[in-house]
């Protein structure tokens, strides 16, 4: 009987082990912490500045910032509305999707659930991965996206990379290297990525956090229900014999 | 044989205690429950940013005419009162339901015979008291239809109210009370902010 | 008090039988007094089909099915509409968990055979209850309108193109286009709230009726009928499905609502696994994803789809795959005539039954883990294996419950 068990058990087991890492450069997990407010306001303002002229985050509107500590609406205008938008409004992107098309071949993506599609820690490693390829159409190339049509937006920030590749036992292995630096220190600009990437996170589900301190009342009610109904299951049952 | 189960009939105190307590706690995770649900149907946030106030320029409007902007989905209603104009409201008084705007139909700023900040602007909101419908702005004297000692005002066709060019109701109308004036705020002397009393709240 | 509530009750009787109503269905319902945790799943299936019409309804105040709103709108609804992203995720958790508690349900059924004489009919119900909801996962996934509704449905309308002589005519019919678009958005948004919820809905109604005529099954696969007092004629085994089994199922729902709440508020992804990532991304008529997968309570059939490579028997490949998918699901419906057992429940049954079930567990699990992943040839072979294994447990059941070893069943009910 118990050999039979074992076998079972292998059969079970055998197809999972099979699995196999996913292909491609691993993720570097990102720094995030989506309660930090003054982190998350500080990816807003670098995410309204460089990315919104691109992208759109049509989903959200400017005036529910107040989930990370933006209360008053002249604040939200001042810090977060270069447009003549009002707070009430979705955050659109400057730029109109035919000319997106048009300038790099594909529309730049709503950003509003990016980070919910991709994740944080693939965000966060592809904002540090762009490095100078002059075989690309926008002089750019990612180690985490292959001919990404996107160019390298936080240049100026982080300098320009090299591509490396070296190989280590027969096996190709690819890294990145600082050829230029630029106005941040690779630390600095990592802070930089983590807050830009923690506000994404934060954008792809502003109520995220409401939603957790709500289920903590919600299970502690119902753990409460729990013991109650199980008194009261006991205490009928006790009719059975 | 016995039957496998013996009723309590006469409930146990610690039964009765546990049935009343479970029947509580289920009350109140019904409440919780019904209340997201119920939340759900007020005005979303995007109801809300479309009620945002509106700016409305009145620069180029002129002395007897009207303008109409619109504001959370409803028209409402600038009027430029000729002197004219003015001097009806005191002389239909007699005829009015609520001539001194006692019911709260109004921000206190307007509660006052030209029921507005500045006299000769109206600012009301287009939409009869009585069942919502959008009256007409009659300004004509003494039409046929309406009557010999029709002096101008708001004329409502589907149920017949007549209201001023203050847009305070008269006495025996369908329409129990006064238009209503929105609240608004002159941000300078041409540019009117209504649906807030300041800038800040908007 | 008690007496005006006497001529109340008095008065509606006489013009509707609700006390005779109550009393058949629950308080003179006398089920089995042996009920194990298994009969849980039942009970908890009604509370997740009131969950998804609840929420369901509140969701269409505000959803959009047009092909240029909709993913739009369901983030409206988990954004600008208060509480709309509780709603929301209510019914995308209540989903999958629909899936969790009927497959439990039904596993119970084949534990303890449920599907025996006299339930035959009790168990085609059920079963259509479950194509009815296949139906409704189906049509509801499509409805947000990201690529993975998108991809999925394209995958899984396609399959009608292999069926010979009328496929593209029906592909064509059943979209109302010559590829997926606003048009089936459109009609699939009608089918998922009033067809599919009408028919589901009159279906659990008619197996909760069903299951009242001929009474419940218990964990030990005997007739509590067949053993009455003389007296009262009351089953001995019998216990009033009102007080006890309704206070024992109120314990049940919190222990499942404690479940539930926990994914709706600490995990509504669940790993990708109820909400999957690349349906957070606009639905591109363009350009497939990567990778798809259909959501996890699909994927053992989808192996199975994906199993068969080779032509055979003048009939290509992928019309077997549709073929094998749809037996897949259809076999369950001749389980009360495969089984030729003497005795219905687990307990009593032999070594090679119970040898059987578990490799059919194990083969359900495999599949629909091989399902989530993309395909190689060494998951296909492994698909391929297990899509053998979950249908000899069908196919050779009239044999091997015949010749196993069983235990006598027990007059009574056992603890």
């Amino acid at each position: 009987m118990n050999k039979i068990k074992i076998f079972l058990l292998v059969l079970f087991m055998a197809p999972m082990s099979l699995f196999a890492a996913e292909p491609g450069m691993p993720l570097d997990a990102a720094p995030i912490d989506t309660t930090d407010n003054e982190a998350l306001q500080r990816g807003a303002e670098s995410f309204v500045n460089y990315c919104l002229t691109c992208h759109g985050a049509s989903f959200m509107r400017y005036n529910r910032h107040r989930d990370i500590g933006l209360d008053s609406e002249a604040e939200v205008l001042d810090k977060l509305v270069l447009t003549d938008q009002k707070a009430g409004e979705l955050m659109l992107s400057a730029m109109r999707k035919n000319e997106g098309e048009e300038w790099f071949g594909v529309a730049p993506p709503d950003l509003s659930v990016i980070a919910r599609s991709r994740g944080a820690d693939w965000l966060y490693t592809y904002l540090r991965a762009f490095y100078r390829d002059d075989t690309t159409v926008p002089g750019w190339n990612n180690l985490v996206f292959d001919r990404a049509a996107m160019p390298h937006v936080l240049y100026e920030l982080q300098g320009e990379q090299k591509l490396v590749v070296q190989t280590v036992d027969g096996k190709e292995v690819k890294s990145l290297e600082l050829a230029k630096p630029g106005l941040m220190t690779v630390s600095e600009y990592d802070q930089y990525v983590a807050d830009l990437v923690n506000y994404l996170v934060y954008l792809g589900e502003p109520g995220a956090n409401d939603r957790k301190r709500l289920g903590i009342m919600v299970m502690i009610f119902l753990f409460g229900m729990l013991g109650l109904t199980y008194a009261l299951y006991r205490e009928y049952w006790k009719d059975i014999h | 044989m016995a039957d496998s189960f013996s009723i309590n009939n006469e409930m146990s105190g610690r039964r009765k205690f546990l049935v009343a307590a479970t029947s509580v706690a289920g009350g109140v995770a019904g409440v919780g429950i019904v209340a997201p649900f119920v939340l759900s149907m007020m005005p979303s946030e995007r109801a809300k940013a479309a009620g945002a106030p509106v700016e409305v320029d009145i620069s180029k409007l002129e002395p007897g005419m009207l303008l109409m902007v619109e504001w959370r989905g409803r028209v409402v209603w600038i009027l430029d009162r000729t002197p004219q104009m003015l001097a009806t409201l005191e002389k239909l008084e007699p005829q009015l339901a609520d001539p001194n705007s006692e019911k709260e139909q109004q921000p206190d700023y307007a509660k006052n015979r030209t029921r507005s900040i500045k006299s000769e602007i109206l600012v009301v909101e287009g939409i009869c008291t009585h069942l919502g419908c959008s009256p007409v702005f009659r300004k004509d004297i003494a039409p046929e239809d309406l009557g010999s000692d029709w002096l101008g005002g708001f004329f409502c066709p589907c149920h017949g109210s007549k209201f001023d060019l203050a847009g305070r109701v008269y006495k025996s109308v369908p329409a129990p009370t006064n238009l209503v004036v929105p609240p608004h705020v002159y941000l300078s002397d041409n540019v009117l902010l209504i649906g807030a009393e300041s800038k800040e709240t908007a | 008090m008690n007496k005006q509530n006497n001529t109340f009750l008095e008065w509606i009787d006489k013009r509707f039988p609700l006390v005779s109503t109550w009393k058949e269905h629950f308080t003179e319902y006398y089920a089995p007094k042996n009920f194990n945790f298994w009969y849980f799943f039942g009970s908890l299936a009604l509370l997740v089909l009131v969950n998804q019409l609840v929420t369901g309804i509140f969701l269409t105040m505000s959803y959009k099915p047009d092909s240029s709103l909709a993913f739009a709108s369901v983030e409206y609804i988990m954004r600008d509409v208060d509480y709309g992203w509780l709603i929301r995720y209510m019914h995308s958790t209540g989903a999958s968990m629909f899936f969790v508690v009927v497959y439990l349900h039904m596993f119970r059924g084949m534990m303890y055979g449920s599907y025996r004489k006299p339930r035959e009919l009790l168990w085609l119900i059920g079963m259509g209850i479950f194509f009815v909801l296949m139906s409704l996962a189906f049509t509801g996934y499509i409805l947000p309108w990201g690529q993975m509704s998108y991809w999925g449905a394209q995958v899984i309308v396609s399959m009608f193109e292999a069926i010979p002589f009328i496929g593209e005519t029906l592909h064509n019919w059943i979209l109302g286009d010559f590829m997926l678009s606003d048009a089936a958005l459109n009609r699939f948004f009608a089918y998922h709230v009033v067809t599919l919820p009408v028919l589901i809905v009159v279906l659990v109604f008619v197996h909760i009726i069903a299951l009242h005529e001929v009474g419940s099954n218990n964990p030990d696969g005997i007739e509590i009928k067949e053993n009455k007092n003389p007296q009262t004629k009351i089953p001995v085994d019998g216990i009033p499905f009102h007080p006890y089994y309704t206070v024992k199922d109120i314990f049940g729902v919190v222990i499942f609502l404690i479940v539930f709440c926990g994914i709706i508020f600490f995990a509504p992804e669940m790993g990708g696994y109820f909400l999957e990532h690349n349906n957070f991304i606009p639905a591109d008529t363009l350009k497939t994803p990567d990778h798809i997968a259909p959501v996890w309570y699909f994927t053992p059939y989808y192996s199975m789809l994906r199993a068969v490579t080779v032509n055979f028997l003048w009939v290509d490949a992928k019309l077997w795959g549709v073929i094998l998918m749809v037996a897949g699901v259809a076999v369950f419906c001749f389980l009360p005539w495969l089984d030729r057992s003497p005795v219905k429940s687990i307990r009593y049954k032999g070594p090679i039954f119970k040898f059987a079930l578990t490799l059919f567990v194990i083969s359900f699990f495999v599949l629909g883990w091989l399902g989530t992943q993309s395909p190689t040839p060494l998951y296909t072979l492994l698909a391929q294996i297990f899509s053998v294994i979950y249908f000899a447990f069908f196919i050779l059941m009239p044999w091997y419950s015949k010749i196993d070893k069983t235990k006598p069943e027990p007059k009574r009910v056992t603890k």
